[in-house]
């Protein structure tokens, strides 16, 4: 069975600048926690994002014209700022992927894959 | 209603078994039978959803059939054989329909818009005759049982859908009967329930021991614990205190997770706790249905037997070495309940329980328990100096503060009257009355804020 795993966290907290030893230290848990996936055949996709201020939301109304405005859908304290997409055997399996993923702080929401027109 | 029932009715009482006959062996089978019926066919389905379906529809059966063909002899095999029947019924329907729609569209399943079903991989042709005989045997379904109970206390399940699923899935109760003890309305209830089964299917919460079992452990006695404070005492608007029978429910699945982890300390902990306070049932309220306090009761009216199996089944549980906070609170109810007169209570004793229990859990609402053992052991002075620590301190997890926790009021309302200090006592007492909800608490507070008054 496939699960997004979306990862919200708070864009406003600092994380280590690239060239300094913690932003490698972070670089390479991430890269041994990719590693993880790939090795337990749970990798389908994933993605990092910029940041919301770079976000332009699309709103469809049928009937209406859409209307594009600046920023995310919706302001929040914790934005979406990345996901994976995972294959696992059940919800406590995935849980436990999220649960591991090394990020200090983060509401990270586990959601079951309806379908996906790219896999038969 | 058929023009003919009426006739029918009367012919059938007279030849067969009495309705309350029937009635009373059905919420028997489900009480006692359902939990493990549903473990083992959830577990031989892979869908839990399936398995209460099916039992509660071979209840309303038996409801049915029972008045004219007897009650069977093994109840819980009747009931395990006619829900697997009428399951694979259920999956075959599923199996063709998802064959019709296959058969009609096979693109939609090569490009995924239809996910596999189970139903089209079952296999009915295993013979049921040896799990038949396992059903009877209680002791034989233990593992699908316990990951049956571990299930319905998935942290991915709310707490309020957890306390409706233990109830139904393992402790057999109906929706109806549910939503009356919880005082809300059936359909909520039912909504909660189908919720939840739907997440458990399309989320693939599985039926398996868990990791961390103690964790999950702790969530379902905090479930247990729940259900039978719910019971105990209720904030919701009925006018009784006491519903006897939730309680009664509450200590019987309390039973079976206990019978389920025989291991485990603390459920024998949950289990003493629940037979201490429930001993007590009939001497908490007085004819008008109005609290009696604890040193006010008539304690000839405690149910002696009850207090026997809780002090064994605490002393089992010290035996095993593993300390936690349902035990230290069964330890504290043991001492109330083994004291023959109030003014035998072993207060200094009481008081040591609840510093321990305050260590373990951080609650200010046990330091206030503890500031008025505290009181009992070394006078109101004493107790006061601690509750008025406790008033600005918040409850642990944010609101509410503990400064608008009636109880706090109350206790500071008595140890002020015995203190001598009346007219402090009055302004805590309105304090209490202005913060209780439930109506029996509020009568009592009220007469304690009228006698207050007075002095």
């Amino acid at each position: 069975m496939d699960y997004m795993i979306l990862i919200n966290s708070d864009e406003t907290m600092s994380a280590p600048a690239p060239g300094t030893p913690g932003f490698d230290e972070m670089m390479g848990a991430w890269m041994a926690y990719n590693q993880k996936l790939i090795e337990g055949g749970h990798w389908i996709a994933a993605a990092n994002l910029q940041p919301t201020a770079t976000a332009t939301t699309v709103r469809l109304a049928a009937g209406a014209a859409p209307i594009v405005t600046d920023g995310p859908y919706a302001e929040t304290k914790e934005q979406l700022g990345g996901f994976y997409l995972v294959s696992a055997a059940d919800l406590d399996e995935a849980l436990a992927l999220a649960t591991s993923m090394p990020i200090p702080h983060a509401a990270v929401e586990v959601r079951p894959v309806a379908f996906r027109p790219d896999a038969a | 209603m058929p023009p003919d029932d009426a006739q029918a009715g009367t012919e059938a009482s007279a030849r067969t078994v009495a309705r309350e006959v029937v009635d009373a062996a059905v919420t028997r089978v489900a009480r006692e039978g359902s939990g493990r019926v549903i473990a083992l066919l959830a577990h031989r389905f892979g869908d839990v959803d399936l398995a209460d379906e099916a039992v509660h529809e071979a209840l309303i059966t038996a409801l049915e059939v029972w008045p004219a063909q007897g009650v069977p002899e093994k109840p819980a095999a009747w009931l395990f054989s006619v829900a697997r029947n009428g399951a694979i019924d259920r999956m075959r329907r599923s199996a063709s329909a998802r064959r019709r729609i296959l058969a009609a569209a096979p693109e939609l399943h090569a490009r995924g818009f239809v996910t596999p079903d189970p139903a089209l991989a079952f296999d009915e042709d295993t013979d049921a005759g040896e799990e038949q005989d396992m059903i009877v045997d209680p002791g034989s379904v233990h593992d699908e049982h316990l990951r049956l109970v571990l299930l319905c206390c998935h942290p991915a399940l709310d707490r309020d859908t957890q306390v409706a699923l233990t109830l139904r899935l393992v402790g057999g109760l109906s929706t109806p009967e549910i939503a009356a003890a919880f005082l809300i309305p059936e359909t909520t209830l039912a909504q909660r329930i189908v919720r939840a089964k739907r997440k458990i299917r399309d989320a693939r919460i599985p039926l398996s021991l868990p990791a961390d079992i103690d964790e999950r452990i702790e969530a379902v006695l905090t479930v247990l614990y729940l259900i039978f404070n719910e019971a105990y005492l209720s904030r919701g608007t009925a006018d009784a205190v006491v519903r006897v029978d939730l309680a009664a429910e509450a200590i019987r699945v309390t039973r079976v997770v206990q019978s389920l982890l025989p291991d485990a300390a603390e459920v024998q902990g949950l289990l003493a706790l629940e037979l201490f306070q429930h001993s007590r049932t009939w001497a908490r309220t007085d004819a008008h249905g109005d609290l009696v306090l604890l040193e006010e009761q008539d304690r000839s009216s405690w149910d002696r037997a009850q207090i026997e199996s809780a002090n064994e089944i605490v002393a089992a549980a010290l035996v095993r070495m593993d300390p936690g906070p349902f035990q230290v609170q069964a330890l504290i109810a043991a001492h109330h309940a083994n004291a023959r007169t109030a003014a035998e209570t072993d207060w200094p004793g009481i008081a040591r329980l609840y510093g321990q229990l305050e260590a373990m859990t951080g609650s200010p609402i046990v330091s206030l328990n503890r500031a008025v053992a505290v009181a009992m052991a070394d006078g109101p002075r004493a107790g006061l100096d601690l509750i008025d620590g406790l008033d600005r301190r918040d409850v642990s997890g944010g609101s509410p503060r503990l400064g608008d926790y009636h109880l706090l009021h109350a206790a500071r309302g008595e140890l002020l009257l015995r203190a001598d200090e009346p007219a402090a006592a009055v302004l805590a007492f309105e304090r209490a009355c202005a913060l209780a909800r439930n109506p029996a608490e509020k009568r009592h507070l009220e007469r304690r804020l009228r006698e207050a008054r007075t002095r």
